[in-house]
This record gives C-alpha cells, structure tokens and sequence, in this order.
C-alpha cells in the first residue's frame, strides 16, 4: 500500500508560518524513494529546529548509510515551530518527513537522534503530531517502533516510557543490524507481533528495550538494580563501537539545505573518540577509543564532498581536532590543494597545548580568518586540575601572544561554572586570566583594539563520567558567581582591559533541569510528559524555556514519591549507590571512574592514554579494542590542480 | 574579466526560498559547476555576484535576474546548462548571455505578476479589480520589521486584469492540485517603486476597495520583468546584450 504525501495538505499552512523554507525539503543530494521500492522503512528526527538539526553528522550519516541500501528507505524529520504545530492541529496534518512528507506513522521505525536531553519535549510534540501513542505500552504492531538514539541514550531512563528502543554508540552498523531484524520479522509474517520484533532486537545484546526490564525503588527512594522480567533479554546492554573508520566514510554527500543552518560547512570527522580524559566530558568518556581517520581517507572525502556541496568551508570535526596525529600534514596539505579556490579550513575544536601558529596560518591561508576559540574551562590551576584539563596558563598566554603578534585580534576562551569543589576564588580568576591575555596581546601587537570574550556555560554532571556521583552546584551559587566574576572584569582598577573583554554566559536554572533530565530515572518521565502537556517545548531556546513549569511539575510528579528536583540533581551520591544507567555498558569500568572522582577531590590530574600507558579505564578489552592511531606517514594523493575559484574543475565551460 | 547575466525562475515548493537562500544557493552551485568566478579583495573574499531585485519569500518567478563575473571567458549557453544542472530542482536557469553596455538593474521599470486566488469567484474578483482601478490612492498597511506602515498601492498598479475560467488552468508553478473553479487569476502590471508594491500589497488594496478575502493564501509569480512602454508592455531586458553580442 503506497503512502501519500501530505504535502498539498501542508502547502496552503506554509505562507502563515515564520521560515517556511525549512519545511519544504528539496535539499541537495536529499533522497526520496518510492514508498513501494522498500522493505524496511526508516524515519529519523532530529527533535530541535531544522536549522540545528539538518548539519547534524549523525542523523546525515545513518541517513545516508540506509538509504544506500536498494530495499530500505530513510526519510528525515525535525521539530515544527509551535506556529505550525498549532496549524498543523487545526488542520489535521500529521508530523511528516520533509524527504517525501508522508506522515511518520507509516514508518516501520522512526530513530530521534539526542544530543542533548533538551529536546525530549520534542519528541512527544512529534509522536502526538504523528498520532502515534505517547506511552510504548500503547503502541501496536501497526505503529512504528521508536528507538533513541545518541549520547543521551547513554541513559535514556527518564524517557523509558515513551521509547520502545535505545541503542548506545555508534549507529552506522547497528542502523543495519537492526532493518535486517525488521526485514525478516516481516517477511516472516510479523510472528509474535511488536514484542517479538523487539525481543529479536534485545537478545542482539546491542539493543535496549526499557520494558524488558524491571526497576524498584526503596521506601528512601533509592533505586534497586534493573533486572530482566523474561527470557532471552541479557542483563546488560553494550554500546556499539565503529572501529575502522575509514571503511564508513560518511557522510559521502553531505546534505545543503536551502534554508540557513548553525553549520555552513561541510564537516569530516577527522577522529572518534578522546582520551584526554576531562572529567566533566561524557563524550570524551563513553566515544573512547580514540579511532583516526587516516590523511588519504581524509583528502578523499573533502574532494567528493566539496565537489557534491559546493560549501565554501570545510570543518576537521573531533573532540579535539589538533590531537590527530597527523594534524600538521593534514592542513598543510590540504591549504596547498585548495589554494586559489577559496575554500576555508576550520578546526572547531582545539586544545591550548596541541596548537600552534603555523596550523593557524595554515588553516587561514584559503579562507578567512576568523577568530580563534580555547576551552581552558577552569579559572584557576587548582581546578583545572580537578577536572583534568591540564592546560596551564603560562601555554595559553604564549599561544595568544603568538596570535595575536600574527594578526589576529579576537580570542575566544570557554569555561564552566559550578564544577565540583569550586569556590568563588576559582571563578574570579577567570577574570584575571582574561586579563592577562588581553596585556600579553597588546604587547605582542603593538595594538588596544585587541579582544578576548569569555563564554561561561554551567556544569551539568552526566552519567558514565567520573563527576557522576557529583552533586549539581545550585543555580543561585552559579548566578552568583558569575555575577561576581562580570564585576570583577570591569572592575576599576583595570578599567581598560575589561573593555576589551566580553562575557557571555546564562544563568545557572536551564542547567539545572538538564541535570535532572541527564541523570534522573524512569520516574522523571512523568515530570517531562506533564511538562510537555503544559506547553513546554524547544527546551534548548531561552525564549521558550521556563523554569518554572519545569520546577512546578517536578513538585507535582516526583514529591508524592518521595524524592524532589534536589534529590535528583544537587545531592553527591554514594559509592554503593544504585544509578540508574548501570545496567548500560559504556565500556568504562565503574570502578576505574569512582577512583578518577576520588583522584578529582584529591585535586590529582590523570595522563592521556594516547601517549602514555595505559591506565585501564576498561573500554579497550571490554569492547576487544585497541586505540586506532598514525602516524601513517602517507600523503594526499597527487591530484591535478584544482579549480580556479571553486575547487571543482569544468574544463567545458572556458574551451572555445 | 567576463561579465554575464542571467536570467532564472524559482518554481514551485522553492518559491519559499528567501533571497538570502537563493543567493547562498547560487555560490554553491557556481562551485559545484567549476564555473571560474572572480572575487572580491579584502580580508573576507566573496565571489563577484550581483542580484537585480529578487521576488519576495513566498513568491514564485520564471524572471529573476543575476549577473556574475568570472576570471576566464566561458561560453554563456554552456554555463546555463552547467549551473542549472548544479542547482536544486525549482530554482533554474532560462538563459545566460555575455553582458552589452549599459546597466542591468535600470532596465526593470516594472514587474508582471501572476496572482492565483482559489476559491475566488472569477466575477468577484473582476469587481474588486474595477473598483481597485477607479481609485486614484488606495493606502495599505503592511507589517514590517519596525511595525506597520503605511503605503499608497494604487499609483504603481499600471494594468490589473482577471483571465476567464479557460485561461486559467495552464498556471506555472503549481503544487497544489488545481481544485474545480471558482478559481480566480489576476495578471497585473506594477511599476518598480520606492516602497516596491509587492503582490501582496495590491491584495490588500482589493481588500481595501471590495472586501475581497481570499480564503486560502494567494500564489502569486513575477512573470517578466523590463522595461515598459506606453501600451503597458514589458520589453526584454537581456535584447540589448543579446544584440551587442550578435553586432
């Protein structure tokens, strides 16, 4: 049976709606493939706005991977605007896809990619929209299974109730893995309807299903151990590893929207996995090991992808880009190969100590030259120690003594606020470091008008990293650190340095909900499902966001079970204590991460595994992995020049 | 250093592309097609392109025009196919000639406009077009960025006239299923001006003068573009490039 689009419903609503580009589709290298052509049909979302869904690598790689296959189509979706959503129910219009815009219920599978536990909300939006049940207890055979994914899905508990699926890593093999259970499940007649299918997919061992396991709770409200409530369900769920990158370069033809997005850039993920070892990291912790892509592999993918895009700049994508350990050939020959043809290089993550001037001249040579980004994340070098982000100031200041007397004019630095054991003092030197930089840039240039912001995000501890057991610092101590810290930078003494000095940061409430939405449990599900029936939505937008249903519906939900926000959020748990993602392998052993936080409270710093022996956090033999690292000593390819003004050639267009 | 001019439609679903996403459009397609473009100076290079005017968000057009600058001399009818081939379904080149003497953009005096309004009665909206053309000023509101203003929509509206039932149905750029009539179609001839009046706007002077409340969003589309003689007609504005490069 074929599925309509319910574009010609969609149409007429669009002229009434604020972007309405974002909801029409056409991308470049977009796919659409007739309804009838499949066996196995997937949805995926991603529950933020289109403009920040559309860049994501994940959702474009899984999109691409399924698609590539002749009997499975993958179609993609994204949150609508509350301005549509309101037409879309006066009209009866169901959550669609923008591929085809066939409305999502008809999908065997619908995946929601979670990169941050702000956009739950989101989903249910999509679900309700789409008609399919909120609760997985709800659902049939004729709805599709709803499966998350992402870093979130590292614990997915508070959301237990509304997935029926989660899978924990890497998704371009298990993506397959799983159609190929769909596939046959069908083609057997769908035996054992919805709760075989997903049986079939948890006895994989790759593939959690909530319902398939119990959870009790305590009379103090603690948490018993997660346990299996039948047959052939394992007792602990693996997270998928991606070892050989090079076998999976994707995306091959990155999607161009029409619309404006976050990225302008064409993205190649240059490495997976860091073993640098921040405690407050979760996607250092739960992507290890460290896999490279080699310089060939690297080379190859931007031609094909600047040749299928047409983007102007090309983004080396990692958890911190100048650790590959061929950075250096890398961009240098990549400058020479695009040189003329104003394609732009940018490296969006880097450390203090991996950098240098030469990368940057390289990086800037073909595009322009935009402002240079570090993340020292603590003030002073006793935190920095505590969160083991060993870069000392003494490199900061020489790295931007060096940027600055090489032109440029603008530093970004990233810090948190509210990290464990933190004081006042910790946060103020920020303030102080920031000065530094902006006196040792005016004397390496000779110049005032230099700048240095400070961008301040609030801490929140995540599952499966060795500030699990953290308490979260509270919003008001946060709020008032930070204004502490912004009175300092202008303080009279150094007037004109606070000038050239900006800051930026939010207060500390948003935070704390991420709090409870990142380490809570099954429980939590009520407050996001009465949060959501309040009218929450776009949880990651200030200008949607509210504190205060979220504070009210937590007090509602969670308060008759004897537990409350603070419960879930600013208390330090125990070592003995049940967590709710235990029974989800991250590869980390869970002994190996208590002793990092006790070397954390000890303020002792831990070496990065890359360069120096192991210190057995567990991933490597868990997973029967092994680092992934050059240098290989290979260069790019030989290939004839490049185009003039755009990095494609077309001979054709200029021969008489 | 080559000049070119083209001309490009935007059809259908992608008459929601603002400028803004056309443009960007374009200088991906320009490098997808390995078209040598020329680009400016400074600190922050940008590919030498130059947009005449661009249709509004939501309104379709089969004449849009762009010149570009290129730094090796390429064969216009080649680089239409190449660009056309590079750029999305729905955004497409017509035609693409080395540019004559003169400037492009004081060639377009005035704009015809398609505006389909289903579920409009043919004879009401011919009424509402009578009584709009009687009026010598018909102030309209229009909300903006800084709010509502005000603007007079009469005095740009040269020729308005509605196409019976027959005419109606070979519309361009169509995505909706053209439902049985009623279904109202007005061509309209409206100088270029400073506020412009948009589709939109006259829309709203026929709301002003009749009441006329389409029940359903309009589709309007920019049907040609140039300079304008005194029967009302538009010329073509490439002719001119077209006969230096004959000459």
């Amino acid at each position: 049976m074929s599925v309509e689009s319910v574009f010609p419903q969609l149409e007429p609503l669009l002229p009434r709606v604020s972007k309405p580009v974002q909801y029409v589709g056409g991308e470049l290298n977009a796919t659409v493939k007739p309804w009838d052509s499949a066996n196995v049909r997937w949805a995926l979302m991603y529950p933020d706005a289109y403009e920040v869904g559309l860049p994501n690598q994940g959702v474009m790689i899984l999109y691409e991977v399924l698609n590539e296959q002749p009997d499975i189509l993958a179609e993609r979706t994204y949150a609508v605007w509350p301005d549509l959503e309101k037409l879309m129910r006066e009209h009866n219009v169901p959550q669609f896809t923008v591929d085809g815009h066939r409305p999502l219920g008809a999908f065997d599978i619908l995946g929601v990619s979670f990169s941050t536990e702000l956009g739950y909300t989101n989903m249910l939006t999509a679900l309700d929209l789409a008609g399919i049940p909120l609760h997985a207890m709800d659902r049939t055979e004729d709805h599709p299974v709803v499966l998350a994914g992402g870093h979130a899905s590292f614990n997915p508990e508070p959301i237990a109730d509304f997935i029926d699926a989660a899978v924990l890593g890497d998704g371009e093999e298990a993506v397959l893995e799983i159609s190929n259970i769909i596939r046959q499940w069908k083609a057997e007649g769908r035996p054992g309807g919805r709760d075989e299918l997903l049986t079939r997919m948890a006895e994989t061992g790759g593939v959690y299903i909530p319902r398939f396991y119990d959870v009790t709770y305590a009379a103090d409200g603690s948490l018993g151990a997660a346990k299996p409530n039948r047959d052939r369900i394992p007792e602990t769920i693996a997270k998928r590893t991606t070892m050989d990158l090079d076998a999976w370069p994707y995306p091959k033809q990155p999607l161009v929207p029409l619309a404006e997005s976050v990225h302008e850039r064409m993205s190649v993920e240059i490495f997976r996995g860091c073993t640098r070892g921040c405690r407050f990291c979760q996607a250092g912790m739960i992507t290890r090991p460290v896999r490279e892509r080699s310089i060939e592999g690297i080379g190859a993918m931007i031609q094909k992808g600047l040749e299928a895009s047409g983007f102007e700049e090309v983004g080396l994508l990692s958890l911190s880009s100048a650790d590959h350990s061929e950075i250096g050939e890398i961009t240098k020959q990549l400058a020479d190969r695009y040189e003329g043809t104003n394609t732009g290089l940018s490296l969006p993550s880097t450390r203090v100590d991996a950098f240098n001037i030469d990368l940057a001249n390289e990086l800037s040579r073909n595009g322009r030259r935009s402002g240079l980004t570090f993340a020292p994340e603590g003030g002073s070098e006793r935190i920095r120690r505590v969160i083991n982000k060993m870069v000392s100031e003494e490199d900061l200041i020489k790295t931007v003594s060096a940027a600055y007397a090489n032109g440029w004019r603008q530093v970004k630095l990233y810090f948190m606020c509210g990290l464990p054991t933190e004081t006042d003092d910790d946060v103020l030197q920020i303030a102080e470091m920031a000065k530094n930089v902006i006196r040792a840039g005016r004397e390496a240039s000779g110049r005032k008008d230099i700048r240095c912001t400070i961008s301040i995000g609030g801490f929140v501890p995540k599952p499966h990293t060795p500030f699990q057991w953290a308490a979260q610092c509270d919003p008001d101590t946060v709020d008032s650190r930070l204004r502490k810290l912004r009175e300092a930078v202008n303080s009279d003494r150094d007037r004109s340095l606070g000038r050239n000095i900006g800051m930026r940061y939010h207060d500390g409430k948003p935070s704390l909900i991420e709090g409870l939405l990142s380490r809570g449990d099954r429980r939590v599900g009520r407050v996001i499902e009465r949060v959501w029936r309040d009218g929450g939505r776009f949880d990651g937008w200030s200008e949607h966001f509210s504190y205060e249903r979220w504070v009210s519906s937590a007090a509602a939900e969670l308060e008759p079970l004897g537990v409350d926000l603070a419960w879930f959020t600013t208390r330090e748990r125990t070592e003995a204590e049940v967590l709710p993602w235990d029974h989800l392998d991250s590869g980390l052993d869970k002994e190996w991460l208590w002793d990092d936080w006790q070397d954390a409270l000890d303020s002792r710093e831990q070496d990065d595994c890359r360069w120096t022996p192991c210190f057995d956090c567990g991933v490597c033999p868990a997973m029967g992995t092994d680092i992934e690292i050059g240098p290989t000593g290979r260069k790019l390819l030989p290939i004839s020049p490049v185009g003039i003004g755009s990095p494609v050639q077309n001979p054709a267009l200029t021969s008489p | 250093m080559q000049k070119l001019r083209l001309r490009y439609a935007k059809r259908g679903r992608l008459r929601f592309t603002s400028h803004r996403d056309v443009a960007r459009t374009f200088e991906r397609a320009l490098r997808r097609a390995g078209v040598p473009m020329a680009y400016s100076q400074g600190f922050s290079p940008h590919p030498k392109i130059s947009w005449i005017g661009a249709a509004p968000t939501g309104v379709a057009s089969e004449a849009e025009y762009v010149e570009i600058s290129v730094v090796e001399a390429v064969d216009p009818a080649r680089l239409a196919a190449a660009l056309d081939e590079a750029l999305p379904p729905g955004i497409d080149v017509l035609e693409s000639v080395v540019a004559g003497p003169g400037g492009l953009a004081e060639r377009m005096e005035a704009s015809r406009w398609r505006i389909e309004l289903p579920g409009v009665p043919v004879g009401e909206l011919r009424a509402a077009v009578v009584k709009l053309l009687a009026e010598e000023h018909v102030e309209v509101e229009r909300l903006t960025k800084d709010g509502r203003r005000l603007i007079d929509a009469r005095p740009a509206v040269i020729r308005a006239e509605v196409l019976d039932s027959a005419d109606a149905l070979s519309g361009v750029g169509i995505d909706m299923p053209v439902d049985s009539p009623p279904y109202g179609i007005l061509m309209t001839v409206v100088r270029q001006t400073t506020p412009a009046v948009r589709p939109d706007d006259v829309l709203s002077a026929l709301r002003v003068v009749a009441a006329l409340e389409p029940p359903v969003p309009a589709k309007a589309t920019r049907m040609a573009q140039g300079r304008l003689d005194d029967d009302g007609v538009l010329s073509d504005p490439l002719a001119l490039d077209r006969a230096a490069t004959a000459g």
